[in-house]
């Protein structure tokens, strides 16, 4: 039986019409070969315009359909889903651009309607030789992988466990909490962080639905969507988990040291014990210490020399021949939420970090305000006096073409936080140096009118340096910032006791690696790329992984719970459909053809080729397989094959544009 | 390790003890320099912004010459370093600029294709000459001598590459491998004053004390310089800035190849430590011939 092709032209109102003389085109169209049928509508994507080609299928009048519209990236799926329901395998399909590869990048004219019979003429050709797919589906295992167990992880993990769905929770550290449990206060409500923080630790450890595996680092993860094998590296702890009850006996006693003194109160950036065996801070969970192997008298070059808390331990739970442990398990969606870290100011020498005493980091200051830090929660200069003068640097290696051009979005708010506590705490003057305050959240801005009135000085211009050079006798002994003071026009030298160094925030260093093993791609920035910046920011483009907190972009508290509520919601949508369907036009190997080489493994994004060594042929998994076509283009032995994108659909394509030569009024190629 | 010689007016005149130096030390270093013959000025910083493109091309000149020995081009002078790197961005980097200094050059009979790389010799000594060879030949022990290294504003700015623009390192390294101690310098390669102190020389003069003073209060015994500019103002001016804002400074400003010399044994003569403003004395000085 012939083939009968129907074409659907659209107006997209003004969009195409306006420019595509839509008579004539209708009129060459019904010139092609094989096609029974073309009509044109105001709007193809509409109710109507969908019920126009849907009866035409049901009515048995075509069997392939051809839609000149816009773009298929915005409504293939539903004009697939038409001609589905009027009865035909929607493979059978295929879309003309003549919006955005034509009525919108071209001036009115007769070359703007000629291109747009090229186009409808290749589609036409093309859609002569297309064939029905099936498109398959695959369960989905309703366990979730979240990794990172900062505020991001903890609430997406809640989330998910809440729901009813089991959870495995994976935090490289002794603990969970991430960074949100080093700080004292959070801005601009100046609640206090464990205290909001905490009581979620305590649901993530007591929860029966999530399993939670601390100090542990992900392997490899390998499967797809709805089917990931997760391989998680537990680290050697060297204290039984199910024996230790946290009572504290073993640091008491230790005498190694895992955070060295030098005499500097800022040398202690441990909220928690600084012996060899310690707990990360008092609320951790699990509340069970650990031994740092580096430091650890017994376990440094196996000397074996103490053994002090494995005798004050009453209930045995030290093992100083624990091993790592590789742990495997299945689950069917993965939320990366594995946060971020600070910039090391170090770099920037001008500003005396490592080099100045009394030149401390933002989170240097922020763990010195907590009650649990390294001064008790008194804000001290290295030899233990108070400071009578204070500056915050603001914008330390972010907005600055030389470390991260980007925003940090939180460093103007806890500098804001900063001043607000020194103030509170001590009767040092505050001066902040800000290139632009950027108070945008909730709250945020009404917060720094606050501080205005507080008696902080705000100083517009971005420092030039840190010195210890006094010029004068006012400047004696006192750290100096040289700044332009924007406002005023001037270089100033103010001499202070204390510079905080506003640190941005940067992609933790072992993103690029946890990103690798999860198939997702990081940008230029260093963090993840998400599926869409404004309507995908939660997935990515791997199904099934998906994103929360900082390691998508720096986020201040609100907007990271925000997002690990959205990423548990949608892996929840994906957990309840139970079964997802997988794209139909995927590649394929010719396993007579090919031979062996190997480099479509290596050539696929999606890690969806494997060489199968009985066989001696590359196989595509379909299942990860998105049909981009890569291993295709490469295969010396043209072997692959995409379906639904084969080179004879590809060359009739061709042709159907080159058609056009025949017809074309103007413009005829010279010569 | 063969290099060509362009020494710069400097140390053929004020800084002929930082040639003296060199000559002393360049051959237990297994530095051979074999000067370029005929070469002229260099085109000189402050010319520089008088008449751009007469400065490129007297500049130009050194490097046609130059490139036909196939070597590295090595200067101890700063500003030269500087002036001759820039003539080569300039002219490597922007065609039309290129094209006038080629017309120059070939009225002279010579030609230049952009392939001459100037180099300091601090560059040379720290990241061509191997450190324990240096140290092998230590026989003076300096451990107590506390040094001060002031690198200057040129030989790291703009960025050349061999070290950090704004907190070298690498003469602090080849002064510990000497075994002498540095101090933490905060003024490492902030400005001397450079041709100020010719038309504006009160300000030149509060720049050296500012250089002066946090050597001073850091306990440094002397200051360690590798360009003939800051040295002579440094130390030429010392009475003059002790005079004017009555201070009491007698730094010794050396250069870090008679610290070199110092360290491998030479003689006070052959270092050109004679020729010193500000005479090595005191502890400095017993430090030195005590060991």
């Amino acid at each position: 039986m012939a083939v009968r092709i129907g074409v659907y032209i659209c107006h997209c109102g003004t969009n195409i019409a306006g420019k595509v003389d839509i008579d004539e085109v209708v009129e060459f169209a019904r010139g092609l070969e094989n096609v029974s049928l073309v009509k044109d509508y105001k709007f193809m994507c509409s109710d109507p315009g969908q019920a126009l080609l849907q009866k035409d299928v049901e009515d048995g009048l075509i069997d392939r359909v051809v839609v000149a519209s816009c773009s298929p990236l915005m409504h293939e799926n539903t004009f697939r889903k038409a001609t589905e329901r009027g009865g035909l395998n929607p493979y059978l399909f295929t879309m003309a651009n003549i919006r955005e590869q034509c009525s919108w990048v071209h001036l009115d004219g007769a070359e703007t309607t000629d291109k747009a019979k090229d186009l409808i003429a290749a589609a036409v050709r093309r859609a002569f030789l297309l064939e029905p797919l099936t498109k398959r589906e695959v369960p989905i295992n309703p366990r979730t992988l979240v990794i990172g167990g900062g505020i991001a992880g903890i609430q997406a993990a809640l989330d998910l466990a809440e729901a009813g769905k089991q959870v495995v929770l994976v935090e490289r550290e002794p603990s969970i909490g991430g960074h949100m449990a080093k700080f004292d206060k959070t801005f601009p409500t100046l609640d206090c962080s464990a205290c909001i923080l905490t009581p979620r630790m305590v649901s993530v450890g007591q929860h029966p639905n999530i399993e939670l595996m601390t100090y542990s680092e992900i392997e490899e993860v390998g499967g797809y969507v709805g089917n990931f094998n997760v391989t998680v590296r537990k680290k050697a702890r060297y204290v039984d988990e199910q024996l230790c009850n946290g009572c504290g006996a073993c640091w008491e006693k230790c005498p190694g040291t895992r955070v060295p003194r030098k005499g500097n109160v800022h040398e202690k950036l441990s909220l928690g014990p600084t012996t060899s065996i310690y707990m990360p801070f008092m609320q951790a969970v699990p509340a069970i210490p650990v031994i740092d192997a580096q430091t650890c008298l017994y376990l440094k070059d196996d000397q074996h020399k103490c053994g002090l808390c494995a005798k004050e331990c009453e209930r045995d739970a030290i093992n100083y021949d624990m091993e790592d442990e590789s742990v495997e398990f299945e689950v069917g969606n993965i939320i990366i939420a594995s946060g971020f870290q600070t910039f090391d100011p170090s770099v920037i020498k001008r500003y005396g970090y490592d080099r100045l005493d009394n030149v401390i980091t933002a989170l240097q200051f922020e763990i010195m305000n907590c009650a649990s830090g390294s001064t008790g929660g008194k804000i001290q200069k290295a030899d233990g006096s108070e400071p009578e003068a204070i500056g915050i640097v603001h914008c330390v290696g972010s907005r600055d073409e030389n470390y991260h051009e980007y925003c940090s979005r939180v460093c103007c708010m806890y500098s804001l936080k900063y001043s607000h506590l020194i103030k509170e705490k001590t009767n040092a003057e505050v001066y902040q140096f800000y290139i632009d305050m950027r108070c945008f959240g909730k709250g945020y801005e009404e917060f720094y009118d606050r501080l205005l009135t507080e008696d902080v000085r705000f100083v517009r211009g971005k420092v030039a340096e840190v010195t210890d050079v006094a010029m004068n006798e006012a400047e004696e002994g006192k750290l100096i910032v040289r700044v332009e003071d924007t406002l005023l026009g001037s270089v100033r030298r103010i001499p202070l006791d204390m510079v905080i160094l506003s640190t941005g925030l940067e992609a933790h260093h072992s993103l690029k690696d946890v990103a690798n093993k999860c198939n997702v791609s990081v940008g230029s920035d260093g963090f993840i790329i998400e599926k869409h910046p404004k309507l995908g920011p939660v997935a990515t483009a791997t199904d099934g992984v998906f994103l929360a907190g900082a390691c998508q972009s720096p986020k201040d508290i609100p907007d990271t719970v925000a997002q690990a509520s959205a990423a548990s919601s949608a892996v929840l949508s994906m957990i309840t459909r139970e079964k997802i369907e997988i794209e139909a036009a995927t590649a394929e190997v010719n396993e007579d053809k090919c031979s062996g080489c190997k480099l479509c493994n290596t050539l696929c994004p999606y890690l969806a080729v494997k060489f199968d060594e009985e066989k001696g042929v590359s196989v595509v998994n379909e299942a990860l397989c998105k049909g981009c076509g890569t291993c295709v283009a490469g295969c010396p032995s043209g072997a692959i094959s995409a379906k639904h994108f084969e080179d004879r659909q590809i060359f009739a394509e061709i042709e159907g544009i080159f058609s056009g030569l025949e017809y074309k009024t103007v413009s005829k190629p010279k010569g | 390790m063969k290099y060509t010689y362009y020494p710069g007016c400097s140390v053929t005149a004020t800084a002929n003890l930082y040639q003296e130096s060199i000559d002393t030390v360049a051959p237990s270093l297994g530095i051979e320099l074999e000067e370029l013959d005929d070469w002229n000025c260099c085109g000189a910083t402050a010319y520089m912004s008088v008449r751009e493109l007469m400065s490129f091309a007297i500049s130009a000149r050194n490097l046609a010459m130059a490139e036909k020995f196939h070597r590295d081009l090595v200067t101890p002078c700063s500003a030269c370093y500087l002036v001759l790197n820039k003539t080569n961005h300039y002219f490597n980097d922007y065609p039309d600029m290129r094209s006038k200094i080629g017309k120059a050059l070939e009225a002279g009979g010579l030609s230049y294709s952009g392939n001459v790389r100037v180099r300091h010799i601090l560059d040379v000594i720290v990241n061509d000459v191997d450190m324990e060879k240096i140290s092998s030949q230590v026989t003076r022990d300096l451990k107590e001598l506390r040094v001060a290294p002031y690198y200057g504003c040129q030989i790291v700015r703009p960025e050349m590459g061999f070290d950090d623009p704004d907190e070298p390192e690498s003469m602090d390294r080849l002064i510990e491998t000497l075994g002498a101690e540095t101090v933490d310098y905060s003024m490492k390669t902030k400005c001397c004053g450079a041709s100020l102190m010719g038309t504006e020389e009160k300000m030149a003069l509060a720049l050296c004390r500012d250089l002066l003073m946090d050597a001073q209060k850091k306990g440094a015994h002397c200051i360690v310089t590798l360009c003939p500019l800051c040295q002579m103002n440094l130390d030429i001016y010392q009475p003059k800035v002790n005079s004017l804002f009555k201070t009491d400074f007698k730094i010794p400003v050396i250069y870090i190849t008679q610290l070199i010399g110092i360290a491998l044994g030479a003689s006070p003569a052959e270092l050109g430590m004679k020729r010193l403003g500000v005479k090595v004395s005191g502890e400095m000085k017993r430090i030195i011939e005590g060991a």
